[in-house]
């Protein structure tokens, strides 16, 4: 009559047991931001030249066996500035993402396990700072504290904090919902005991999901930011801003564009695959699609 | 599988005292004026088909009623000072698996699928400080594991949920429902989603449990055969009101309420008609809070008469033996006779 348990760890069956295959788009998604990593990681140990020192004899040089990828119209290396400047767009990921899931988790956890009236009314809120133009706040808070990588990373971290918390509310309301939420009741568990201990680790897949997504949004934010002149200031070297500068020089050296822009879409492309990838592959309930 | 003989006497004592309960969303009354109280060490069954209002009575005595619902009335129990109808959700979580616990009837769900089982269940003591410190409680609860008869337990307890069968996690649920030696124990049809040849086994756990701690438990179900194992008393629900009460094998060999007698009759798989068909109860149950005014069963049992537009009063020895019908069956009658013609 009594089963045998399979050791911990072991495959087994079961809704969140059997062992789910690793989908294309996780795997590519992987690889592209493992590629964006790797120049950020190289960039600390190794450039060929100095991403901001200008040499006026090398201006606008095609790319060569010194200049890999060419250099700009100050003579600058194009290639480390392009591997520095990996650097710049997963800080701001990371301390965007960082400011966004820190307060909208939170938020969204408090939405789900409050009473109707106040998760409503915080949801309410929520949606206010989601119809507001990320952009045009940054563009604000910009005009409010002057130009910095900071001020950038606030400014879409904040905007992003709105998607984080509504989807933690819907994601923590299904967790309420549940019956081993009732039965921590039951058991006599505090609301505050069953957010931490029940609803959080449940809803942890979307977290990390999310947190790819938007990474992806945060990193075309900032290029978008420092081509308008309101993101990371020089001399430090940002996607955005290269492609800014390369925009008088489009019908002279294209190149300039091309590699920012390409960097940009590696990275935004990685973090969206990477994003789908994990959704498929951590939530169970879209096993059957797949 | 009887248990008589072990079960140590039942004080007078109750530790469980429903009064006048019941529960209701906006006018609509889903329990009416339920009242009855469990003495120390007795196992009463709660029987009724679905609809009754079996769930929202536990539901209301633990104060878990959705959003929405409230209870009126009153229910206490031993050790606690106050009525936990109406108390606050701080006070309530107090009492809440500590002195009344509750099994589930969907073991596959009631359990957190990010906790290992062992902590889960060292969490309800932890809740309550009934152990001093983390690594006792881990103890205990592999003793506890133990206890409903887990497989290498010590083991188990480091297992997540889904890595164990249905009749293996309703068991790691009834280890943190006893964790705290609770006076009373509500199961809400534990056995219900489980392989029949399980179903045995953890109704005997359930059982033993609460007899080492000479607890009181409360059985809701709609199987009567669980009832007649494991219970002594029962209580008969139907449309949010108790109909009938008393010791199992009165009511089972001589029910009085008409809806007692037809759910004997309908029970019996050996009777049926000229035409090879089950003994059934006419009708279904309406929808919650849309029962007829008067004995809720009047529109479904064939003795009804315009009397029964009055509430019938209750009828017997006392709240716990007894029945509410206008024309109950003779006391000799049996349930032979209840099914419908």
């Amino acid at each position: 009559m009594l089963g045998a348990l399979p050791p911990p760890g072991e495959a087994h069956t079961g809704v969140g047991g059997a062992r789910r295959a690793v989908g294309p788009s996780l795997v590519v998604g992987a690889a592209l931001v493992a590629l964006v990593v790797a120049a950020a990681l190289v960039s600390f140990v190794w450039v060929p030249h100095d991403p901001t020192f200008v040499d006026a004899t090398h201006r606008l040089e095609k790319p060569n066996g010194t200049y890999w990828f060419g250099t700009d119209k100050f003579g600058r290396d194009v290639f480390s500035q392009i591997l520095v400047g990996a650097r710049t767009t997963l800080f701001v990921g990371f301390v965007s993402v960082g400011v966004a899931a820190v307060v909208g988790v939170p938020l969204g956890l408090l939405g789900a396990v409050t009473p109707r009236w106040l998760g409503d009314t915080l949801m309410r809120v929520n949606d206010i700072v989601l119809a507001f133009p990320a952009l045009l706040l940054a563009i604000m808070l910009t005009a409010a504290f002057g130009q910095s990588t900071l001020v950038a990373m606030i400014a879409i971290g904040v905007a992003t904090i709105p998607s984080f918390g509504r989807l933690i509310r819907s994601g923590g309301l299904q967790v309420m919902g549940t019956e081993y939420v009732l039965a921590a009741r039951v058991a006599g568990r505090r609301t505050a005991g069953i957010s931490v201990r029940h609803v959080l680790p449940n809803v942890a897949n979307l977290v990390i999901v999310q947190s790819s997504v938007s990474f992806a949004i945060a990193v075309l934010a900032e290029a978008a930011l420092s081509f308008l002149g309101f993101g990371t200031p020089p001399p430090t070297p940002s996607w955005g801003r290269m492609l800014q500068e390369s925009q008088e020089l489009l019908f002279l050296a294209p190149r300039l564009a091309v590699f920012p822009g390409v960097a940009i879409a590696v990275a935004v492309l990685g973090f969206n695959l990477l994003g789908d990838g994990l959704r498929d592959y951590l939530d169970p309930k879209l096993e059957d699609r797949r | 599988m009887t248990f008589d003989a072990v079960r140590p006497e039942p004080t007078d004592e109750p530790v469980l005292e429903v009064s006048d309960l019941g529960v209701r969303v906006g006018d609509r009354e889903l329990v009416r004026e339920v009242s009855f109280s469990i003495a120390r060490g007795e196992r009463v069954g709660l029987i009724g088909e679905s609809g009754s209002g079996k769930s929202l009575t536990a539901l209301g005595i633990m104060g878990l009623l959705p959003e929405g619902l409230t209870a009126t009335g009153s229910a206490r129990v031993a050790r606690v000072g106050h009525d936990l109808v109406g108390a606050s959700e701080r006070r309530l979580a107090k009492v809440r698996g500590r002195d009344l616990a509750m099994v589930f009837q969907e073991p596959m769900t009631a359990l957190n699928p990010t906790m290992r089982v062992g902590e889960q269940v060292a969490e309800a003591m932890l809740i309550h400080h009934t152990r001093p410190d983390r690594a006792s409680a881990r103890r205990a609860a592999v003793a506890l594991l133990d206890q409903v008869r887990m497989p290498e337990p010590a083991q188990v307890a480091r297992a997540y949920p889904h890595q164990l069968s249905g009749g293996q996690r309703q068991r790691v649920v009834l280890a943190v429902a006893l964790a705290n030696d609770p006076a009373v124990l509500v199961c809400d049809e534990p056995t219900t989603a489980l392989d029949v040849t399980v179903q045995a086994l953890v109704l005997d756990l359930i059982v033993r449990g609460v007899q080492a701690r000479d607890a009181a438990l409360l059985l809701i179900t709609h199987d009567l055969a669980v009832v007649a194992t494991a219970c002594e008393r029962v209580l008969v629900m139907y449309g949010g009101r108790l109909v009938e009460a008393g010791p199992v094998r009165r009511v089972f060999t001589r029910p009085r309420h008409r809806y007692t007698q037809g759910l004997l009759a309908a029970s019996d798989l050996l009777a049926v008609d000229d035409r090879g068909r089950l003994a059934t109860i006419p009708g279904s149950v309406p929808p919650s809070g849309d029962f007829p005014t008067g004995c809720v069963f009047r529109n479904r049992c064939a003795h009804a008469t315009l009397e029964c537009e009055t509430v019938p009063e209750w009828t017997g020895d006392s709240v716990a033996d007894g029945f509410a019908c206008h024309h109950p069956a003779a006391p000799d009658e049996g349930w032979r006779e209840g099914g419908q013609k």
